[in-house]
């Protein structure tokens, strides 16, 4: 049986759903290039002894030269903290946020994360983000609140329009329950 | 170099211990560029958060669960897809346990051999992130899966 809360949600939104699914961003190449320095200190913080990462050769003869560890991929998509050139802010998963905005629904959490990856990270890479969304969930209630679920596949490409993952998040966004 | 015929269904990857520190925790953060103050500020987690101190970041965990995995592989392992569920916070103080099982192992049209696995990251007897991955190894000393591309790498 349905609450209120869900009826008013989902009586709300219902126009929202065919409108945004589907809906795309373009957010264009991140603020940083794929570097060597990066790349280090990402393996110094996972104590990451792998070859692929310390050893030229090695990565000369296994990847074809140095390349960024896969699970590094949001690294490239995340805006400065300071940017004397940047034009506007973008949030990371901005597409996210949009959706928040106008399902108001004013909390989100990650639910699920999966990540399929494609050609690797080389130093010198840009890589750039577009955002998709794939799916908008009935209203549902759980310990958290009452909210829908949704779907935002992110596509990152190099400068070369290879594809280098696809990521997909699946949120919850709800009100939260009264106390 | 870990070769497909060596690799069985139900094959245990040996077992990683990571004390957690502050620095461990923070480091991450820096590293995956994430400033969300969850992860540095031990005041703002505690008061705002309302957790009980500064927490790994996802990203930082995505880092560490292929570190436990190349471990295993050797840099000829190819990670092809990955996925994950956080369920509880892991704190500086922790001892972080890796233990990853062989689920599956196949052969795709392109003779690209695939071993999926299952990890599970815990604290104590709290299961703190569930995880699994796909991943392409070598099967034979002449095989390099970071060669293929286009139709010939379908993860």
């Amino acid at each position: 049986m349905s609450s209120a809360l869900e009826e008013e949600i989902g009586a709300r939104t219902a126009a929202l759903v065919p409108k945004w699914t589907g809906a795309s961003l373009d957010a264009g190449p991140g603020d940083v290039e794929c570097e060597r320095g990066y790349i280090l200190h990402w393996a110094e913080a996972t104590e990451n002894a792998n070859l692929l990462y310390w050893d030229e050769g090695v990565a000369q003869d296994v990847t074809g030269g140095w390349i960024a560890p896969p699970s590094m991929l949001s690294v490239w998509m995340r805006p400065l903290m300071f940017n004397p050139n940047a034009r506007e802010q973008v949030r990371p998963l901005e597409m996210h946020f949009r959706l928040k905005d106008a399902f108001e629904l004013p909390e989100g959490i990650v639910t699920g994360n999966e990540i399929v990856f494609g050609v690797p990270v080389r130093p010198g890479d840009m890589i750039a983000t577009k955002q998709t969304v794939t799916e908008i969930g009935d209203v549902r209630t759980n310990r958290l609140g009452t909210g829908r679920p949704w779907t935002i596949d992110v596509t990152y490409t190099n400068q070369r329009d290879e594809v280098v993952a696809v990521e997909s998040y699946r949120m919850f966004c709800y009100v939260r329950n009264a106390s | 170099m870990l070769l497909f015929g060596k690799v069985q269904v139900g094959d245990a990857l040996p077992t990683l211990e990571v004390p957690v520190t502050a620095r461990t925790v923070v480091m991450g953060a820096s590293s995956s560029r994430d400033w969300q103050p969850q992860h540095h500020d031990y005041a703002w987690a505690t008061t705002r958060a309302g957790t009980k101190d500064i927490f790994l970041n996802t990203p930082n965990q995505a880092g560490w669960i292929e570190r436990y995995l190349t471990d295993w592989t050797g840099p000829y392992g190819r990670l092809g897809r990955m996925r994950f569920r956080m369920r509880r916070p892991v704190y500086p103080g922790e001892t972080l346990v890796f233990n990853g099982t062989v689920r599956e192992t196949a052969v795709d049209e392109s003779s690209c051999a695939w071993v999926d696995v299952d990890i599970e990251l815990t604290v104590g007897e709290d299961v703190a992130t569930e995880a699994s991955a796909r991943l392409a190894i070598p099967q034979d000393d002449k095989d390099n899966p970071w060669r293929r591309s286009g139709d010939d790498w379908r993860p």
